[in-house]
């Protein structure tokens, strides 16, 4: 009953791990329209960035602040200059564009990093475990590696739901053209989505990078995981995010200890099974 | 375009299958083998491409039919002899026919996004399936050992270990694929699923069935798939997990773009234009991926009907200053190498 | 289109070329009058090993180490100039079949160096090792089919078989008092054979393998399985996970507090080359290995020094192995005169070749061509490699299914 609880514990918390690098994907995905294989590229340079930086200023929170606004920027300039002609071409354009960017992106790491394995020690004031059994301890970094998850939950609701600039987005991916008859730059907030998606994916491989490593292609493992997260919890839905991230969470866990020998495959036919029975995700418009 | 244009285009076509045909005696042991490769992918691209360029469905799943079928092949073929042909053709197509029948089923239900991405589901899945495998080789793969032979009693009609005569097997297999699309897309069946492409809804309410018609179209482009991977199982001589992940999916879908969507010729050159590019990358730089991204954006950004969009429009432009028509064209020619 | 594909290459090769041109006058009354057939006046070593992506750390450790050792010699192979023709295998298997006939067919390499991944290896080992090719060294790829079933005279190994380094790590834990213990690896071959060795030790010498869990190749996340350790809680765990799997295997075990009351075993490459990032988690982990960074022979020191000077960084393990391939090469190339045409002379030169003084101590090839070493016990003390002791001295695989041996 208790390794039960403890597997609902780690089901939960990968869950969480999950859904914020999902975030920033179904962020640009469903507003813009845009699928984003970079999207775990941009989560490989968080976790390189924050490596990097932590060993600079010798803070790993100083690191991730110093880090974000470089994605920022990064995310910025890649959609001025390349993602922002397509928006009128197919999705197929897309998937490729952001294709070439991921060996780009994985190339420069490399000339950048080299091709070492890195870790990033838990900050000090993280660095404890609370006992569950006897054997078994939880770390307080994974618990706020869970609490940080549901701020930005949080936080991407009230921005999306509550604020002008979530109006205009939301507005924006319905009817692009309608938006910018009304005198709205769309172009503009669409620059800032995909800014803010990169940075996201960023963050998500910065929050990561103390309970995991940083080692090249590591990006390429998380990518079709959060793809997909997101399309089971349907298309540009925060919240079917976070609940696709639950259920592939739950997936994986109890997959490895019921059917070890299919582990890997218990997550993708949950999504088929999803997905046939509702083929827009389980929040997605139809 | 005009027929003036489309002609000279035919006659760029025949050259280049004129050089084809005589490579072999010409090109190195290495780049016939390459080239073979090329041909390889270029059946696969268009398979593809019936789905993507002439149906509309864009799926990121499709190496899932060639590495099906490599791996169909090493099932069936025993360790120490060859397997016939006659036995291990028709196994690995209606092998992978009945896969692309399966998943055709519940993916063409959905559309756009979700279509690539529930292809791309299937496609994992089954890539973990043989990753972890172990009596299937697990992410190390599996042997073939033998190419299929081509015996009629006992008569060898083919000797497929031949390197020229596995090398014209694959042609001959690159241009049936070839005229057997052109003949299907001129069929009626061709006509509705181009029509489900322009606009679904309207060839609905015309009364035909769009879920059959697109999942025949599903299945047929996964058999040739399959075929494609049947031969390179042959020339490989392994199928591994690798074949049917989505970095190949993704490569197959690159050649397609590059190529020229919709045209079928395009794809072929597109397999030829990749392939030659990552063997030619890999020599200039230890960055070589930096170049094939850079380039792979370049495309997509400047060339969006790719290889074929680009003939065309030489060949229009051609067509216009009438005089002298023939002089550009061998240059095109130079340009593609072989293809 | 293949004659242009050079073109990058064809400044500096055209004085590597005049260089060798030179050389080759200079020496040309000592050559041997079979010179002429080993082709041309260089040596053409072909690489395929990963340089991009999970493991291109293992590609570089491997070709550094490679060339570290022509240069302390005079920087040739038997007095002729090396050119090396490096292919990333990107740890791709379907473009294996390629890349080793680019090697072998196009650029006719005299010897083709790789790879890391095993069912690469298998790839290179089928279409080198039946016919007159060139000869083949595996600098890493464990695997057992390597020198087992796929065996053959002109492929040799400089690095370990699966078995080696974790047969003597099964031993080394029912020695230290565990009665029970769980096995948990990737699901791939490394994994498997390594983990099969390790538990086929433990439970011959009185142990008890009371689950042996497979988590699916590469996935990274074991918090389910490190529930399930715990839940049973057998006496010890033995492990194998490589690179950024390691470092986050052994760290996560670290947090979950299973480290100080489930000691933790393994082949050495839980904690090779990756236990600066493994920190504090890695302290007191015991690992059987074919080498250790301490070992006091001259041979490693010299090998560190020049490692550490050349590179800016320590070598590892894998370096070591790339060392040795070179050794190989040049032993056997000194001893027929420089002739990398005498394949058959080549071979048995290699066949017998012993190496006294390899950073790794004295090994020698078995017939089956695979090293004969010494496995060590190693702890991570103070974040470094500590070695404890022999775990098992001149070690040889049992080299299953090898028509040689």
């Amino acid at each position: 009953m208790m390794t039960f609880f403890i597997q609902l514990l780690n089901s939960i918390q990968y869950g969480f791990l999950l859904f914020l690098v999902a975030s920033g994907l179904t962020l640009v995905f469903g507003i813009m329209g845009i699928i984003n294989l970079a999207h775990g590229a941009f989560f490989m340079f968080g976790a390189y960035l924050v490596y990097w930086l932590t060993g600079v200023v010798d803070n790993y929170f100083v690191g991730i602040l110093l880090g974000l606004p470089i994605m920022l920027v990064m995310g910025y300039v890649i959609e001025r200059l390349a993602i922002a002609r397509l928006y009128q071409r197919d999705h197929l354009y897309q998937v490729l564009l952001t294709y070439g960017l991921i060996l780009i992106l994985n190339e420069l790491q490399k000339i950048l990093w080299g091709s070492d394995f890195y870790s990033v020690p838990v900050p000090a004031v993280l660095d404890g475990s609370i006992a569950l059994t006897e054997t078994q301890a939880y770390p307080v970094y994974r618990l706020f590696i869970s609490v940080v998850c549901m701020l930005v939950a949080a936080g991407m609701y009230v921005v999306i739901a509550r604020t002008r600039l979530g109006m205009i987005i939301r507005a924006g991916s319905v009817n692009r053209e309608m938006v910018q008859s009304l005198g709205i730059n769309i172009n503009r907030f669409y620059a800032i989505v995909f800014s803010a998606g990169a940075a996201l994916a960023a963050f998500a491989g910065m929050i990561g990078a103390p309970v995991s490593s940083v080692y090249p292609g590591m990006g390429d493992q998380i990518l079709i995981i959060s793809f997909v997260v997101v399309v089971i919890g349907g298309i540009g839905s925060v919240k079917g995010a976070f609940v696709g991230a639950m259920i592939i969470g739950l997936a994986d866990t109890f997959g490895k200890v019921l059917i070890p020998d299919f582990a890997s495959m218990a997550v993708y036919a949950t999504m088929a099974l999803i997905l046939m029975w509702r083929p827009q995700g389980l929040f997605g418009r139809a | 375009m005009n027929t003036r244009a489309s002609r000279l285009i035919r006659y760029f076509l025949i050259s280049n299958l004129l050089l084809l045909v005589a490579f072999p005696w010409v090109g190195e042991h290495f780049y016939v083998g390459l080239v073979m490769n090329m041909m390889i992918f270029g059946i696969l691209a268009m398979s593809l491409d019936l789905l993507i360029g002439y149906t509309g469905l864009v799926s990121l799943g499709h190496a899932a039919y060639y590495g099906l079928a490599g791996y169909l092949l090493a099932i069936i073929s025993p360790e120490s002899e060859a397997v016939s042909i006659w036995l291990a053709l028709p196994f690995c197509i209606l092998g992978t026919a009945l896969a692309a029948l399966i998943i055709g089923w519940f993916s063409v239900r959905t559309s756009g996004i979700y279509f690539i991405m529930i292809t791309l589901a299937f496609a994992q899945m089954l890539f973990y399936y043989f990753n972890e495998n172990t009596d299937l080789g697990g992410s190390d793969g599996i042997f073939i050992f033998f190419k299929p032979s081509v015996t009629l009693g006992s008569i060898t009609l083919l000797d497929l270990d031949n390197h020229i005569v596995f090398y014209y097997f694959i042609l001959v297999c690159m241009l049936l694929v070839y005229f057997l699309l052109r003949m299907l897309l001129a069929s009626p069946f061709g006509q509705v699923i181009q029509g489900i492409r322009a606009n679904e809804n309207r060839t609905r309410a015309l009364g035909y069935p769009t879920f059959y018609y697109k999942l025949v179209s599903f299945v047929i482009a996964g058999s040739i798939g399959g075929l494609a991977g049947f031969l390179e199982g042959m020339h490989g001589g392994i199928v591994s997990p690798g074949h049917l992940g989505w970095h190949e999916s993704g490569l197959i879908l690159m050649i397609v773009i590059l190529g020229g969507m919709g045209t079928l010729y395009g794809p072929i050159m597109g397999a030829f234009a990749m392939i030659f590019l990552q063997d030619w990358f890999q020599e200039i730089t230890v960055h070589w991926m930096l170049l094939m991204g850079v380039f792979v954006i370049a495309v997509v950004l400047f060339l969006p009907r790719g290889i074929a969009g680009l003939i065309e429009d030489l060949a229009a432009k051609l067509d216009k200053s009438v005089t002298d028509s023939n002089r550009p064209a061998t240059q095109k020619n130079g340009e593609s190498g072989d293809g | 289109m293949p004659k242009e594909s050079r073109k990058g290459f064809s400044r500096r090769s055209f004085l590597q070329t005049t260089a060798a041109a030179v050389g080759a006058t200079a020496v040309g009354g000592l050559m041997p009058a079979s010179f002429a057939i080993g082709g041309s006046s260089k040596v053409r070593i072909g690489i395929l090993l990963p340089y991009s992506g999970t493991y291109a750390m293992l590609g570089n450790s491997i070709t550094d180490a490679f060339k570290l050792r022509v240069q302390m010699g005079d920087g040739t192979i038997a007095g002729r100039e090396v050119e090396y023709i490096p292919i990333d295998s990107e740890m791709s298997v379907p473009k294996a079949p390629q890349n080793t006939k680019k090697l072998v067919d196009k650029e006719k390499v005299d010897f083709l160096v790789g790879p890391v991944h095993s069912g690469i290896a298998a790839v290179m080992a089928k279409l080198v090792g039946p016919r007159e090719g060139p000869i083949m060294i595996v600098p890493n790829a464990g695997s057992n089919a390597v020198t087992g079933p796929l065996c053959a005279d002109n492929i040799f190994r400089t690095s370990f078989s699966n078995w080696q380094p974790a047969f003597p790590g099964g031993k080394v834990m029912a020695d230290d008092g565990h009665k029970t213990a769980i096995t948990i690896a990737w699901k791939y071959a490394a994994g498997m054979q390594m983990m099969d060795a390790g538990k086929s030790a433990f439970e011959q010498n009185g142990g008890k393998v009371i689950k042996d869990i497979q988590v699916p190749f590469p996935n990274v996340e074991f918090q389910a399985n490190l529930s399930e350790i715990a839940a049973l809680k057998p006496d010890a765990v033995f492990a194998f996970f490589s690179g950024g799997g390691a470092v986050k295997f052994v760290k996560d075990y670290a947090a979950a507090g299973l480290k100080d009351k489930i000691p933790l075993y393994g082949p050495g490459f839980l904690t090779e080359g990756v236990s600066k990032a493994q920190g504090a988690a890695a302290e007191g982990i015991r690992t059987t290995l074919h080498y250790s960074g301490d070992l006091e022979n001259s041979a490693n020191q010299a090998f560190r020094r020049a490692y550490d000077k050349a590179y800016g960084k320590m070598p590892n393990v894998f370096s070591v192995q790339g060392y040795d391939a070179a050794a190989l090469i040049i032993n056997a190339m000194t001893q027929v005169g420089g002739d990398s045409g005498a394949t058959g002379d080549l071979i048995n030169a290699m066949s017998g070749a012993k190496f006294p003084d390899s950073p790794r101590g004295a090994w020698h090839m078995s017939a089956a061509h695979n090293p004969v070493q010494n496995i060590y016990l190693r702890e991570v003390r103070g974040g470094k490699q500590k070695l404890l002791g022999i775990a098992a001295k001149d070690l040889e695989d049992p080299a299953k299914g090898c028509k040689m041996a």
